[in-house]
This record gives C-alpha cells, sequence and structure tokens, in this order.
C-alpha cells in the first residue's frame, strides 16, 4: 500500500514465487521437524497417491461433485424464488423473516444426522444439506437486495407506468445482482462443505467419506489428497460464479 | 387548455392512517407552454405539489386537472416527464440504454427508442461520444444531461423538474439553465420547475410561485415577464433582474 504498482511480471511471480517457497520449505524442512508422516506428508509423498491412486481418486470425487453442484443449484434456486416472496409481500416477512434468521443460525453439523435420519443415505440427504447450507445466506442477502432500490428509482418507474412485471426486471433484479453473486462465490464453497459433512455422517464414497477411512487408517497422503481435490471443487465452483458476475454484473 | 389547474387543492402524506396537511387551498391555473418556477424553503411542499401532479401522491383534497385529465390519466398517457435532483439513471445501463428506459416500459412506446433518436437526443443533450459510458464514469453535470434526455424522449407536453441543478456547481448549473431554455422554446412544453435558489427561479421562471414553510402556504406569485423579452430571454446581471431577486429574498425572510 505504498502508492507505486509492482510491474506486471512482478505481480505474477510473486504468488507462484510464495506457493513454491511454501512447498519447497514443507518438503525439506519437514523430515528434520520430527512430525512423524501419518501426520504429514510431503508434497512429493501426496503427489504419489494423485499418480498412483487417481482412478480411486476420481471415483471418490464425482459424488461429491454432483451432490454439491446439486446442492449449490437447487439451494440457490430456491432461495432466490422465497426471496422475491419475501421481497414482495410484507406479511410473509414479518411472519417468516425471524424464523429465517434462527435456522440460519442452526449449525449444519448439528442439523445433519436428522437429515440423514430422514433421508437415509443415498445422495439425495447430502444434496439436502449441501442445498441447506447455501439457502438461508442466500435468502437474506437476496432480500435484502430485491428491496435496494431508492425510493427515486421507484418513483422513476411509476412516472414511465411501468409494471410489477417490468419494475421487477427492470430495476429490483438487477439491483439485487451484486448482492446475489456475493452469496453466490459464498455458496461455492459451503456447498462443498454440506456435501462432505453429509458424507461424514452417513456414506462408503465420496471425499467425504474418503477423508474419514484416510484419517481412521493413518493414510496420510489419501487424505491430503482429498483434502486438495475438496478444496479444487470449491475453487472451480468460486471461478465459476465470478465468471458469471463479471459478464452479468457491469456496475458495483 | 391548462396545462396544470387545481382548486382549494390540499396536499400532503398519508402516515399510520392520519393526514399529515403540507399545502392546502392551493389553487394555480398554469397556461400550456409556461414555464413556471416554484421557489420555497424546504418543508414547504414545493416536492409534495410537484410529486401530486406527476400522479407519485394522492392529492389530500381539493381538486386538480392537468392536460385536461386526472394525474392518472396523463401519467399512463405518458404525457409527463420527471426529473429528479438525484439524476437517479440505473447504474447497469449506459447513457444510451438509460435514456431508452422509458421506451422499454409501460407499453406502446417501443419505436420511440429508435437508434436515430436516442442519438439525437445524445447530441441535443451536449453528450455527444459518451454513449455507451455507464453512470458511474460520468460527472454530475453529465448525469443530470442525461436525466433530462431520458425525460425527453416520450416528448412529453409536461416536464416536471425536481431541483435538477441543485447539486451542480454554478457554472454548470447557469449552462443547464440556458440549455434548458433553449430546448423549452423550440418545444413548447410547459415546464414546472421547483427550486431553492432564488436566482434560478427568477432567470428562468416566467412566472415564480413563492412557498413558505411552517404552515405551507403560497406567499406570492410573481410575473417576471415584464423584465424579460418575450421569448423569456435576459441577462443574468440586469439590474432589473437583480431588484426583483432581492426583492424575492425579502419577501421569502419575511415569510419565514
Amino acid at each position: 500500500m505504498n502508492g507505486t504498482s509492482l510491474p506486471t511480471w512482478l505481480q505474477i511471480a510473486l504468488p507462484v514465487f510464495g506457493v513454491f517457497s511454501i512447498l519447497l520449505a514443507w518438503q525439506f524442512l519437514l523430515p528434520f521437524s520430527g512430525v512423524p508422516e501419518y501426520v504429514a506428508p510431503t508434497p512429493t509423498q501426496i503427489f504419489e497417491v494423485f499418480r498412483t491412486q487417481m482412478p480411486m481418486l476420481w471415483s471418490n470425487f464425482k459424488p461429491t461433485f454432483v451432490e454439491a453442484i446439486a446442492g449449490f443449484f437447487f439451494g440457490n434456486l430456491a432461495a432466490f424464488l422465497s426471496a422475491v416472496v419475501f421481497a414482495y409481500s410484507r406479511i410473509v416477512r414479518l411472519a417468516y423473516f425471524p424464523v429465517v434468521l434462527f435456522f440460519n443460525t442452526i449449525p449444519i453439523l448439528a442439523l445433519s444426522p436428522i437429515i440423514i435420519l430422514i433421508f437415509g443415505l443415498g445422495m439425495l440427504p447430502k444434496i439436502i444439506i449441501a442445498a441447506f447450507i447455501c439457502f438461508f445466506p442466500t435468502l437474506v442477502n437476496m432480500i435484502r437486495g430485491l428491496m435496494s432500490a431508492t425510493p427515486n428509482e421507484e418513483e422513476l418507474l411509476r412516472v414511465l407506468s411501468a409494471t410489477p412485471w417490468e419494475t421487477f426486471w427492470r430495476l429490483r433484479f438487477p439491483r439485487s445482482l451484486p448482492m446475489l453473486f456475493a452469496s453466490l462465490r459464498i455458496s461455492s464453497a459451503t456447498a462443498v462443505i454440506g456435501a462432505i459433512v453429509g458424507e461424514w455422517i452417513g456414506s462408503d464414497k465420496g471425499l467425504g467419506a474418503l477423508i474419514i477411512q484416510a484419517t481412521l487408517n493413518y493414510q496420510s497422503g489419501k487424505l491430503y489428497a482429498a483434502i486438495m481435490m475438496s478444496s479444487l471443487l470449491s475453487i472451480s465452483l468460486f471461478l465459476l460464479a465470478s465468471s458469471v458476475e463479471r459478464l452479468v454484473v457491469r456496475y458495483r | 387548455m391548462l396545462a396544470v389547474e387545481t382548486k382549494g387543492l390540499t396536499i400532503g402524506y398519508r402516515a399510520a392512517g392520519r393526514d399529515i396537511t403540507v399545502l392546502s387551498d392551493v389553487d394555480l391555473s398554469v397556461p400550456e407552454g409556461e414555464f413556471l418556477t416554484i421557489l420555497g424553503p424546504s418543508g414547504c411542499g414545493k416536492s409534495t405539489l410537484l410529486r401530486v401532479v406527476a400522479d407519485l401522491l394522492p392529492p389530500l383534497g381539493g381538486e386538480i386537472s392537468v392536460l385536461g385529465a386526472s394525474p392518472a390519466d396523463v401519467r399512463k398517457r405518458r404525457q409527463t416527464g420527471f426529473v429528479f435532483q438525484e439524476s437517479t439513471l440505473l447504474p447497469w445501463r449506459n447513457v444510451a440504454e438509460n435514456i431508452a428506459l422509458p421506451a422499454k416500459v409501460g407499453g406502446k412506446l417501443k419505436t420511440l427508442a429508435s437508434p436515430d433518436r436516442i442519438e439525437a437526443l445524445i447530441d441535443l443533450m451536449g453528450l455527444t461520444g459518451l454513449a455507451q459510458r455507464l453512470p458511474s464514469h460520468l460527472s454530475g453535470g453529465q448525469r443530470q444531461r442525461v436525466a433530462i434526455a431520458r425525460a425527453l424522449l416520450t416528448e412529453p407536453k409536461l416536464l416536471l423538474m425536481d431541483e435538477p441543478f441543485g447539486a451542480l456547481d454554478e457554472i454548470t448549473r447557469d449552462r443547464l439553465n440556458d440549455e434548458l431554455l433553449d430546448i423549452w422554446r423550440r418545444t413548447g412544453m410547459t415546464v414546472l420547475f421547483v427550486t431553492h435558489s432564488i436566482q434560478e427561479a427568477v432567470y428562468l421562471g416566467q412566472r415564480v410561485m413563492m412557498l413558505a414553510a411552517n404552515p405551507g402556504r403560497i406567499v406570492a406569485v410573481t410575473d417576471t415577464r415584464p423584465l424579460k423579452s418575450p421569448d423569456n430571454r435576459c441577462n443574468r446581471d440586469a439590474p432589473d433582474l437583480i431588484t426583483e431577486m432581492a426583492r424575492q429574498r425579502a419577501m421569502l425572510e419575511q415569510a419565514s
């Protein structure tokens, strides 16, 4: 923050250097630190797991991927549709907004066993958990977003004799987009958390199940590989959300 | 026909089931084609009056007719344009898209937004070359120019302006005043222009309606035409005009 901006090549080189310095330190200093291998493998050991056990990792990645994407999609879609009802009905808002806030505070770990109990052990309960974790933050943000048009903007559309439908698509919806995408970016990480938590509690496949098995069997290489794949999944969802945002939102 | 006519009009707000009167017994006749400025301190009801004419607020009592019809009918016929103090441009639409907005809503006006017409309005308001700019990349004066162009798109018979230049610096304001007068001369529309600036009110208006606050009331309606040329031109520094401004100021001070 000293005012002068760095040359472009440095702006690219420095993050790369940062990552590699940590990987190198991890690789070469870890063996001297006395940390046992079953707690923390070196980067090459993790890479070795990726090289030799890719089919196994991939087959566990797929269900988590499907659950996270489906949960992300349905959770946010449901939140969007509910937000429209909340934004347009003061009665619904007064009656149910406190309930929304209450549900929003329930830790997902506390709720997941109930969802597994109701929906069994298939993929559906994981999708529901992932959807649930996405739903409330998006709902809260989206209600605010849809109601964030200024009084003057509402008056402008009224002077122009716009129909409620037109006011929604020309004013309220575009007004809400920055807040919608803010919560979609958050959802991209939480949807993956939801899917993995669901798999912890009741599943024998998926990255969550793999994490539990690898931990219990002291297979730290496998564990770290699973962790990296989970984070990869979050990052790709995040990048998807931000690139759509860059295409759609023209202002901040 | 009169552009605006009111008889015993009472205006104000309805809050928690009770009527809060801001201004009562307004008898006003504005002939078509007139430039009327409404001058007064904040809280006198000048903006409220404009909102009642625009059908943004229902009157609390009395009669009002706009262009021979009810305010709601005139609004639905799209014969009024409204310019707010804040330009109220939609930040995700560029200049051309903001100007085209009135043709995209309210029905039956799609043809108005032809590229030629938008371009003509952009040129008219001195915005040439800025068609693709987003509002966040415009100055305050440019934003108000876009807002005026947008209001002119539907070729309104009545232009309602609520302190449109109140947030601009003096030089920009003076320039926009002259441009507005030019457009008014060319189109022959009626303009109701709300301002708290005595200078602006006297310079622009053929008549100046002065309001006072607490309680809101009409203090005086002054005809400034004798001070100006027949097409409402005058020199900003003309002694007659300066004298009139001083007189208005004295009236305003006495009334408050």
